[in-house]
């Protein structure tokens, strides 16, 4: 089984969650994250004094997924993620041990 | 009427034949009193916004704890020392006189009584009669809104019992005798004993130039924001002053604060006439055109400096225009109430740099809104005022007494301050610890949080341990076998 992980802009949530249905995938972890890459912050200003915001606000996604179909759903999330402009993100694979469906104890490939 | 004539004491008033109360003007200031009221909590969200989050509840306590000590001081010695006793060196007048309101509510012997026996007033000679108990009330809501401006110059850092302290402290000896030398018939009022009589004059016992200050620029703003920058010194800087990031948390709860201000201040200017006539009407337009300019002269400045025009900017300067028609309402034109607003907003826009430049944490800025565009208001209204102002042709000496009575009450604040904010950081102290600083001065001093967000479902890792859990449910859990 793998872990994917995808760093996304958020308003390209729907986008990737439609096609990752669209594939099969029923389910999914989503989490607000901020951070920076290539893409940097803003700067704001209040009353005069300015402030530099370093981190941009993104969505961290994460699916489970049995081993051969980790290569086409992190394509599928690259596809649908992409706007081309800078600050779209990253996606990464990881092996995972173990998984357990916490409701009926099902282990493995059952569990995802 | 201008409100340096309010009398020395309204006893001492000519009394007209059967005077009863005027019901349209005690309905008028019962309704601009309340509206006053709703000013400090206005205020707690304007300032309250402008907080980091860990702070918010602290900011807004401020306002809400001045209200607790001023409004009960206000009943007992404040409305006295004000307008109630007999003048004292024309600074102060006498605390005991009308104590907890005798002589005013009750047994009312000596004042002017309608035909119920309530004991009524007249204040500017004008033959409008309002019981003398509403004025006390009006004039209480300007007390507490005084005091609460100052707490945005302390943000984040200063114990709330060391702030009641002052609360009181402050409002005894830097506001009521400020309020009487203003308004009471005292050294900045128009009479033949006040500073403007002794330079220009005065004629059967009223000075020539009377000050201009019609609902409280001196009294209200000079006043508060002095304070605002002795206290800021005092107090010190917040950990992390001009190094990590202290914007505000909710803007939109400063504008709605802004909001809330503007429309208590209708009844801060247009009730300070004590009557629903042509004048208090003028006030609502002067009140509101100068708030519209001063908008536009806060964006301008942030454009052309900062390159966007902020919402912080347009709450701010609704703020600074209301401040600085405050004095200026009753004596200017709607034309020269716009240029008077137009200008307060772009000084005040300016100003609030100040602190970053000379190095002290006026953290919500007291100073560059409340001192600049009270102070610029005050002499202002020297310059616009239509009748006596220099730029009307009527020569200099309005303006001259503008800037005596802005700096005698900027100095007298600034003294007074300074002794109660050194003896009570000699004493209690001023500052919550550096750890309670950091975490966040909501939890140190009062034991709560402002915001419980996460997931919508509470903050993690939360557990009931105290006496709130109703005792009869819990037995009726136990009785069904449920572990509570």
């Amino acid at each position: 089984m793998k872990l994917i992980t995808a760093i996304i802009k958020p308003h390209q949530l729907d986008a990737v969650k439609e096609a990752l249905e669209a594939y099969g995938i029923s389910g999914m972890t989503v989490s607000e994250a901020s951070g920076y890459g290539r893409q940097r912050g803003h700067s704001e200003v209040y009353r005069g004094a300015e402030y530099t915001v370093d981190f941009v606000p993104k969505l961290r996604l994460e699916v489970l997924v049995d081993d051969m179909d980790a290569s086409s759903v992190a394509d599928v999330i690259l596809k649908s993620a992409q706007t081309g402009r800078i600050g779209d993100g990253k996606i990464w694979t990881q092996p995972v041990e173990d998984v357990i469906r916490v409701r009926t104890g099902e282990r493995g490939s059952e569990a995802i | 009427m201008l409100a340096d004539s309010f009398p020395m004491s309204p006893t001492l008033l000519p009394v007209a034949a059967e005077p009863a109360i005027d019901a349209s003007a005690t309905a008028f200031v019962l309704l601009c009193a309340s509206l006053v009221l709703l000013m400090t909590p206005g205020l707690a969200l304007f300032y309250g916004g402008m907080t980091r989050a860990k702070s918010v509840l602290n900011m807004m306590m401020m306002s809400f704890g001045a209200m607790g000590v001023v409004g009960v001081i206000y009943v007992l010695w404040g409305y006295s020392m004000s307008f109630g006793g007999s003048n004292i060196g024309g600074i102060i007048g006498n605390p005991f006189e009308n104590f907890g309101l005798k002589g005013v509510v009750g047994d009312a012997t000596g004042a002017t009584l309608d035909a119920n026996g309530t004991a009524i007033i007249d204040v500017f000679g004008a033959d409008v009669w309002i019981p003398e108990v509403l004025f006390v009330g009006f004039q209480l809501t300007f007390a507490i809104i005084t005091v609460a401006l100052i707490s945005g110059a302390i943000a984040d850092r200063a114990k709330f019992s060391t702030w009641l302290l002052f609360s009181g402290f402050w409002v005894t000896l830097a506001y009521f005798p400020i309020a009487h030398m203003v308004w009471g018939g005292g050294l900045l009022s128009g009479s033949e004993d006040g500073l403007s009589a002794k330079i220009f004059g005065a004629t059967d016992g009223v000075a020539n130039v009377l000050p201009i200050d019609f609902a409280g620029g001196t009294v209200v703003h000079i006043n508060a924001g002095v304070a605002g920058l002795v206290l800021a010194l005092i107090v010190g800087k917040r950990l992390g002053f001009g190094k990590t990031a202290m914007r505000p948390h909710n803007v939109p709860l400063v504008m709605l604060g802004a909001g809330l201000l503007w429309f208590g201040w209708f009844g801060f200017n247009a009730g300070s006439e004590l009557a629903a006539d042509g004048l208090s009407s003028l006030v609502w337009v002067n009140t509101t055109v100068a708030t519209c300019a001063a908008i536009l002269g806060w964006l301008v400045v942030e454009k052309v400096r900062d390159g966007h025009a902020t919402s912080v900017g347009a709450a701010s300067g609704v703020v600074a225009g209301l401040v600085a028609i405050t004095p200026a309402c009753g004596a200017l034109s709607p034309v020269g109430s716009i240029i008077l607003g137009l200008v307060a907003g772009g000084l005040a826009a300016l100003a609030v740099g100040l602190k970053f430049r000379f190095g002290y944490d006026d953290s919500l800025d007291v100073v560059g809104v409340h001192l600049v565009a009270g102070l610029w208001g005050t002499v202002g209204a020297g310059l616009l005022a239509t009748s006596g102002g220099l730029f009307y042709g009527d020569g200099i000496k309005q303006l001259v007494v503008q800037i005596v009575i802005a700096l005698a009450s900027l100095i007298f604040s600034a003294i007074v301050t300074a002794l109660i904010g050194l003896a009570l950081k000699a004493t209690v102290g001023w500052r919550i610890t550096d750890d309670d600083e950091v975490a966040g001065i909501d939890q140190s001093e009062h034991a709560e949080s402002g915001y419980d967000l996460v997931a919508r479902g509470g903050r993690l890792g939360v557990t009931s341990t105290g006496p709130q859990t109703d005792a009869r449910h819990a037995d009726e859990l136990a009785e069904e076998g449920v572990k509570a």
